[in-house]
């Protein structure tokens, strides 16, 4: 017999008296501390219900509660009586009542005999880790802490605060330095014994006793002094979330569980049946071994964590709605807006989807319809082809469709004719490529056969939206990649841009672009951009575009003349 | 928020309290089994009329999911949901003949059983025809989650209204007592809500789904609310303001992140989209007790008339709360 338990419990005391019963069955003897918060009833009726059982023994109660002595008080007495009844006791493992077993009793005992000279005890100095619950490290050692955490979190703040004011700083007792570890250690009882014998020990208690969560570091700082061999790591495996809390396995972490490599694991759901019932098992009724994989529990667990910190960008739901500095991109994921290329290409959005992987929508933010790819009435994640549905709350529209759509690369038209509410979230994007090409909206005019009056007005009033588009996306807050063209200079080289535009887009179409969308008809359009400025009007955002219409080099094919047959 | 604000919200909260309790003349006990109640039992509070034929699906589903007793006011049912109440072992009854409507859609008769019975217990509250839906739900009780949320000091779980609907007409297919609703309505919108912060009770406002898209395209801003904060560890100083929507004091309400990060959070499976719809619906614009002058229902009514399916080719078909995970209208949080 060479391995003894120290159990604290103070709750779902059924649980720990199966588990002490589990280690008492394998020869090994158990002291158990009852918290002093268990009623005396409670507490009496649990002995009671072990007196069977030679190996199990109460220590005395002290009151624990987190973060403070009582713990270290509780672990000291059990300590004491446990290497007092039972001398042959050569390892002692402190656990929780919410601790189970994860392998056979005699597979840790022999393990423990492989390495008789060995404390395990996870042990590090202050500045090594990185659990710190209430930006508290070093000035864990050096404050004194007489409330609370819990019950008096107002007076534990505002001791701390006056502690730190007046620079308060205790002294750490000669000859130790403190380290922190986990609370679950299994020690020898050559360094157990020579920590509760120590001569100093009334000067080292009565400096622990103010020091904040001692359970953490007494025994940790203290082994330091004597143990030969430390081995800083704990038998125990338990997960702390990132408020220091720790996570609780249930049923259905089984079998994550059995391919840990730990030996015990905390804490359990005191209702998780399964667990108890597969582990509080002999050696013979035991699962098959399987392969241990220790780093899947680490996975799952950090996985958690990281999506309580961090959440899915880009998302807006329920429990996630950043806002303000935290929230840094809008979208979930790159999408790119074109502004201006239907209106100078034919079939723009047809070229587009077939030299691309991406979806390619029209004017999704047209004023009086929602232009989705193909036209259609509903889009992914059942998205509603109603202008006011959208304007409603135009940047969730935006982020939903990026949102449902993970995976595909989302495209879709833009301009002066489009509803704006959403221009500065476009251009405060990261995910956002935004391509311009300035004033080729007048093209539609151009087109037009309405009343030159009209046609004036409205060209007028198109290009002041569009100037103030291009200043949001000017603005030193815009963070899209935007690239802003006039259209003399796309029409000038129209090739060269689509290749890059196409090659930023990425995917398996990007490739060299052998085939050119088919530009409409600019013939006249000089003429008629010099016919607004004779009217008085100045259209600027086309650039210099010439009166006599820039030859269209790229496209090179002439254009097949249109024949009316009779 | 100032200090004036939170006074306001605080007389605000003691004269809702004050409410709850003067309508409790209102409420007529049938059944009153509390004294079975104990300590640290999961409680379930909930308004019904004529809905017998929903309720043994219903008390089955959270009885297995781990509630332990039920708190059911009756507003004047006459389909024998009544006596088949009174006759179940874990429900306390009321009933009553009050307007539901000047209980304020029965929150406030829900307010004083819980002001009276509920001190200290983890209370859910929900109709008959929504289902919760959290995390784990298939392998973990809903105990597991409420010493969760204890252990994590966290006091109220939001679970947003998810509503269900079936493919093609949704009378076509007639529920029977006892059946799953959700095998009939099994389809859902996955991703079409919108979120509206609202700052006086720091909560999120969020609309959408099927409704919003069907009855109020033209009109987004009276689509019902679908935010709710159905589970919380209930205190005698609390109360609902609106349905579950709100809760003050406001701190309860704030079950969402806003740095960034994913609190855990679930889903209410909302399964009024069957054939029993259409007669409540009639009825109900004939009583005019519900919510904003019923617009809901003559917006249903009119709705469903003119073509009585919600379903689209994009609509997601139910599987899991993974599903709803993935899809990102419920999240893990933390717990794993």
């Amino acid at each position: 017999m060479t391995l003894g338990v120290v159990m604290l419990v103070h709750n779902a005391l059924h649980r720990a008296e199966q588990v002490a019963r589990h280690w008492a069955a394998s020869g090994c003897p158990v002291v158990l501390h009852v918290d002093a918060n268990v009623k005396r009833k409670q507490h009496d009726a649990f002995v009671e219900a072990l007196s069977d059982e030679p190996l199990i023994t109460f220590c005395s109660r002290h009151r624990c509660e987190w973060g403070t002595w009582g713990i270290v008080a509780g672990s000291q007495a059990a300590s004491e009586k446990l290497l007092h009844d039972f001398p042959e006791v050569r390892h002692v493992m402190l656990a929780s009542g919410s601790c189970l077993p994860l392998r056979p009793v005699q597979e840790l005992v022999d393990y423990l005999s492989d390495n008789p000279r060995t404390d395990f005890i996870e042990s590090a100095t202050t500045s090594d880790v990185p659990w710190t619950v209430g930006g508290l490290d070093e000035e864990r050692f050096t404050l004194l802490f007489p409330f609370s955490w819990k019950k008096q979190r107002w007076m534990f703040d505002r001791y701390v605060a006056i502690q730190r004011w007046f620079k308060v700083k205790r002294e750490i007792p000669k000859g130790i330095v403190p380290h922190m570890g986990s609370q679950w250690w299994c020690l020898t009882r050559r360094t157990l014994s020579a920590i509760l014998t120590d001569p100093d020990r009334p000067a080292y208690d009565a400096y622990f006793r103010k020091v904040w969560i001692p359970d953490e570091s007494y025994f940790q700082t203290l082994c330091r002094l004597w143990s030969t061999d430390v081995q800083s790591r704990s038998l125990t495996l338990s997960k702390f979330d990132h408020l220091g809390k720790p996570h609780i396995f249930y049923d259905d972490h089984l079998q994550l569980l059995r391919r840990s490599d730990c030996f015990m694991a905390r804490k359990i759901w005191a209702k998780a049946d399964l667990l108890y019932e597969s582990f509080l098992t002999d050696a013979a009724h035991a699962m098959k071994k399987s392969e241990p994989n220790p780093g899947k529990i680490d996975r799952v667990f950090s996985r958690a964590s990281e999506l309580r910190i961090h959440g899915r960008p880009g998302l807006y739901m329920q429990s996630r709605f950043p806002w303000g500095q935290w929230n840094d991109s809008v979208t979930c994921a790159p999408y790119t807006v074109f502004e201006g290329f239907a209106d100078i290409f034919q079939d723009w959005e047809g070229w587009l989807s077939k030299h691309t992987d991406a979806r390619v929508h029209g004017h999704i933010f047209a004023e009086n319809w929602v232009e989705f790819s193909g036209r259609d009435k509903t889009f992914s994640g059942a998205m509603y082809d109603s202008p006011k549905l959208r304007d409603y709350n135009s940047r969730a529209f935006l982020t939903n469709l990026i949102w449902n759509t993970r995976g595909e690369r989302q495209c879709f038209q833009f301009g002066p004719w489009d509803a704006q509410y959403i221009q500065w979230d476009l251009a405060t994007d990261p995910n956002a490529s935004i391509y311009v090409i300035t004033g080729a909206w007048s093209l539609q005019h151009f087109r037009s056969n309405a009343d030159f009056a009209d046609i004036r007005r409205d060209a007028a009033w198109r290009q002041k939206i569009e100037s103030e588009h291009l200043h949001a996306l000017k603005s030193p807050h815009a963070k899209a990649n935007i690239r802003i063209l006039t259209m003399t200079e796309f029409i000038e080289s129209p090739m060269e841009h689509l290749q890059t535009i196409i090659n930023d887009i990425g995917g398996d179409g990007a490739h060299r672009l052998t085939e050119a969308p088919k530009m409409h008809d600019l013939r006249g359009f000089g003429k008629f951009l010099q016919t607004l400025k004779n009217e008085g009007m100045h259209p600027y955002l086309m650039g210099d575009y010439p009166m006599d219409d820039i030859p269209q080099r790229r496209s090179s094919r002439p254009r097949k003349p249109y024949l009316i047959k009779k | 928020m100032g200090v004036i604000e939170t006074y306001r919200l605080r007389l605000r909260r003691k004269r809702y309290i004050a409410r709850a309790i003067r309508k409790r003349r209102e409420l007529r006990n049938v059944v009153n089994r509390t004294k079975d109640v104990k300590k640290g039992n999961i409680l379930a509070f909930s308004t019904q009329r004529n809905e017998k034929v929903r309720l043994p699906y219903f008390l089955e589903y959270y009885r297995d999911m781990g509630v332990d007793h039920f708190f059911i006011v009756d507003n004047d049912s006459d389909d024998g949901s009544v006596p088949y109440l009174a006759a179940q072992p874990d429900v306390s009854l009321w009933h009553t003949k009050a307007s539901y409507k000047g209980s304020r859609f029965g929150v406030d008769w829900l307010n004083y059983l819980q002001w009276k019975y509920a001190h200290g217990h983890w209370t859910l509250v929900v109709d008959p025809d929504e289902f919760l839906v959290y995390p784990f739900c298939d392998t973990r009780p809903l105990p597991a989650l409420t010493d969760w949320l204890d252990a994590s000091e966290i006091k109220s779980f939001g679970a947003m209204l998810l509503d269900m609907y079936p493919k093609g007409r949704i009378d076509a297919q007639p529920y029977k007592e006892g059946m799953n609703p959700v095998e009939i309505a099994s389809w859902f919108d996955a991703g079409n809500y919108t979120i509206t912060p609202n700052h006086t009770y720091s909560n999120l406002w969020i609309q959408g789904g099927p409704r919003a898209r069907k009855f109020f395209p033209e009109e987004p801003n009276r689509a019902p609310a679908l935010n709710k904060t159905p589970l919380i560890k209930w205190d005698r100083s609390y109360v609902y303001v609106s349905s579950t929507h709100t809760v003050l004091p406001r701190g309860l309400n704030k079950v969402f992140d806003d740095n960034g990060g994913e609190k855990a959070s679930g889903v209410l499976l909302h399964t009024k989209f069957i054939d029993t719809f259409g007669l409540k619906a009639k009825e109900e614009l004939e009583r005019g007790e519900h919510y904003a002058g019923s617009v809901e229902y003559k917006a249903y009514a009119s709705g469903l008339v003119e073509d009585p399916d919600l379903w689209c080719k994009w609509s997601e078909k139910y599987i899991n709360w993974r599903q709803l995970e993935i899809l990102g209208l419920m999240s893990k949080g933390n717990w794993a």
